[in-house]
């Protein structure tokens, strides 16, 4: 089916849908705040199956109230994927000294929760020459005042974007899917938070809102792009989109930028002058838990000293 | 009509009293449930104790026990319809009756776990967008449908039929009955499916899943229906025979059986080859790095299973009502644990990452599920008490034109 055809029998489809369903969803929505934005956005079809026209409508409405409740000119976008572009990302385990900037750079760009607060990076600790990525070994909540720990190494996880992601295998609605540039995404108004993503994730990069999440004011980051960085409903499922809103404009991710030590690496592997591609043909690089067979975007490599035997000797 | 509608009304809630105190009590659970329910959803999910390492918890725990529950219909359906055993096909109603208020149990607990339970549209295939074949999500969402409007039909056409004082149509029901066999079998098989196909968790990856969910259900649920059976014979004229209890307790000792090797065929596997992937067993059975809230839970299940099971395989005291019911009550509370502390929890602990977040249910979490149970239980007392009137003529249809039998 093509695009067009599907959006418009959709268009028909959202009107039968609205008449049906008044009704019922009377009963579920909360009446004090229901007003035309709101039935417009219960309403609103999967982010895919809206018109051209649609999208604009609702993209210029979105900016126009976040502007608003945020006191300050944001603007959210929907910069589709560029040709020819896959992108993919090179993490130096060397290199890293678990400070956890990223961490922090990650949730300030992507207006994520304060408040209950959520990452979308996660940061472990492992003793060198115990037993390898044994993940239970990993420590996560060490202390970042004392990093770098001797005889310690840091392993920063975030989406590893899949190919074969099974996040998007198991979502009941369709709601996450892959990106033509290889980026996996979320339509946050179009998950219904039933969490099965999150039991299928192998690396614990998918994160729930269980509360309202809440940005103060004067820290809300105006440049956004409707499948990323805007802040997202109570309710839903988000996770690292790579800095979609950057990355589609030819910027890096906020964490690429953040690392004080440049052990992070990112790039478009079409390009086969890029620095991601000579890493990958260069280094001995690794994904995590290869077995699964994910096939994931996300590599690791070691640019100082390439033995565990090296590693152990600080 | 509207004599009928007074009637019908007066039979459901009138009674005597303990009936109407079971009844009030049922209503009162459920209203506190839902007062539960206001603030879960105006707090959002946060108000549980679940979070980002165990995105799964008690109410997914009740759902899948009670896809078992559901399931365990079969049971009787079975013995009823394809080998026509008489004092089965007299109780068959009952069962079918507990399978529709479990499914509508079920999909309580699922809608109140999801984080925009009011998005349930999406679902709705066509409208919404319905991620069919990929999700096995959709496919638990269609086939607890399809078995929850199959036994709604299979219960009320047998209550109408009755109420008019008119033969079954056989061979519009036949058809039903059959499909209503292999769709008990999907829900679970299609529910154990859910957790088997991830691979991202080694707890619920595993092959054997699907049998140990079925063999576990058909204890559960006519565990349940045999303590319902002989509550029901003892408080109504309704006459149930021993050799139909008798009949159920013989199918519970089989599948406790196969239930137990399962249970010893995947303990072995894992301890026996002692991976990495032994993680959540370790935590559910003997602790993990001095983590061990589930370890008295499970143990108890296994003495409870057990002990049951002693009791089964001895003749003389699965013959003997009172050994009996310790068994049934054992098996109930057994798998219980089993099926949803057991099974659920486990597979998030420790998380993919090697976090160990030790959940449990908080207050919020636990008085919403046992609203949730007081509403499956409300709507299966009224609708025995109907088919139950109806059953015995006290409830008949007054028009003049009626056939006698």
């Amino acid at each position: 089916m093509s695009e067009k055809k599907e959006n418009k029998s959709d268009i028909t489809r959202r009107k039968l849908l609205a008449g049906l369903a008044a009704g019922t969803a009377a009963l579920a929505l909360p009446l004090r705040d229901a007003n035309a934005s709101k039935w417009e956005e219960y309403f609103r079809q999967h982010f895919k199956r809206l018109s051209k026209e649609d999208l604009k409508q609702i993209l210029a409405d979105m900016s126009r109230d976040l502007s608003k409740e945020y006191d300050k000119d944001a603007k959210v976008e929907a910069t589709p994927a560029m040709d020819g572009v896959i992108f993919a990302y090179a993490l130096d385990v060397s290199r890293c000294i678990g400070c956890r900037k990223c961490v922090h750079a990650c949730a300030k760009e992507n207006n994520l929760s304060r408040n209950p607060e959520v990452h979308w990076i996660i940061d472990l600790k492992f003793k060198k020459n115990v037993r390898w990525l044994n993940f239970e070994e990993g420590e996560r909540y060490y202390n970042p005042q004392l990093v770098p720990e001797k005889g310690h190494f840091y392993l920063p996880i975030q989406c590893q974007q899949c190919e074969k992601s099974p996040c998007e295998k198991v979502c009941p609605v369709g709601a996450t899917w892959k990106e033509p540039d290889g980026i996996v995404v979320v339509d946050y108004n179009w998950c219904i938070g039933c969490r099965y993503c999150m039991a299928a994730c192998p690396y614990g990069a998918r994160h729930f809102n269980w509360g309202k999440p809440k940005i103060p004011k004067d820290e809300l980051n105006p440049d956004m792009h409707y499948l990323g960085n805007r802040p997202q409903p109570k309710g839903a499922v988000g996770k690292c989109t790579w800095c979609i809103q950057r990355t589609r404009k030819g910027r890096y991710t906020a964490c690429v930028e953040a690392c004080p030590v440049g052990s992070r690496k990112f790039g478009n592997v079409m390009d086969s002058k890029s620095e991601i591609r000579y890493i990958l043909e260069n280094m001995r690089v690794f994904t995590l838990k290869e077995e699964l067979g994910t096939h994931p975007k996300f590599f690791y490599y070691f640019s100082l000293g390439s033995t565990i035997k090296d590693l152990s000797h600080d | 009509m509207i004599d009928a509608i007074i009637k019908l009304l007066k039979t459901m809630f009138g009674g005597s009293t303990p009936y109407k105190i079971w009844l009030a009590f049922l209503l009162l659970v459920t209203a506190v449930g839902a007062y539960f329910v206001y603030i879960q959803i105006d707090e959002g999910l946060i108000a549980t104790n679940m979070r980002d390492q165990v995105s799964w918890g008690w109410y997914i725990a009740n759902f899948t026990f009670l896809v078992g529950v559901a399931a365990a219909a079969v049971v009787l359906v079975i013995p009823a319809y394809i080998y026509k055993y008489k004092p089965i096909k007299d109780i068959v109603l009952i069962g079918e009756i507990m399978a529709v208020s479990a499914v509508t149990m079920c999909l309580l607990f699922v809608v109140l776990d999801m984080g925009a339970p009011e998005k349930f549209w999406h679902l709705i295939p066509f409208i919404g967008y319905f991620n069919f074949p990929q999700s096995i999500l959709a496919w638990d969402v269609l086939v607890l449908n399809v078995y929850l409007a199959l036994n709604l039909f299979l219960v009320f056409y047998a209550i109408w039929k009755m109420y008019k004082q008119e033969e079954y149509n056989h061979k519009l029901m036949w058809p039903f009955i059959l499909f209503s066999i292999p769709a008990a079998i999907s829900i679970h098989t299609v529910t154990a499916f859910i957790y088997a196909g991830l691979g991202a968790r080694p707890f619920w990856n595993a092959a054997i899943l699907a049998p140990r969910f079925i063999a576990s259900a058909f204890c559960s649920g006519p565990a349940f229906m045999l303590i319902i059976f002989q509550i029901i014979r003892k408080r109504t004229t309704f006459e149930i025979s021993d050799k139909a209890l008798l009949k159920i307790s013989e199918i519970i000792t089989f599948a406790m059986a196969f239930n137990l090797f399962l249970l010893g065929s995947e303990i072995f596997k894992e301890v026996y080859s002692d991976s990495q992937h032994i993680a959540a067993l370790h935590y559910l059975y003997t602790g993990l790095h001095g983590h061990d809230r589930l370890v008295p839970w499970i143990w108890s299940a296994m003495a409870f299973n057990l002990t049951a099971f002693g009791i089964l395989i001895i003749p003389s005291l699965r013959k003997n009502f009172t050994t009996l019911n310790i068994a049934c009550v054992l098996i109930f509370a057994g798998v219980y644990i089993e099926k949803g502390i057991g099974l659920v929890f486990p597979g998030f602990i420790p998380s993919t990452m090697g976090d160990i977040y030790e959940y449990f249910p908080n207050t919020l979490e636990i008085m919403i599920s046992l609203g949730i149970w007081a509403f499956g239980l409300l709507i299966f007392t009224i609708l025995t008490k109907i088919a139950l009137a109806v059953k015995s003529g006290e409830l008949r249809c007054s028009c003049t034109e009626t056939k006698s039998r």
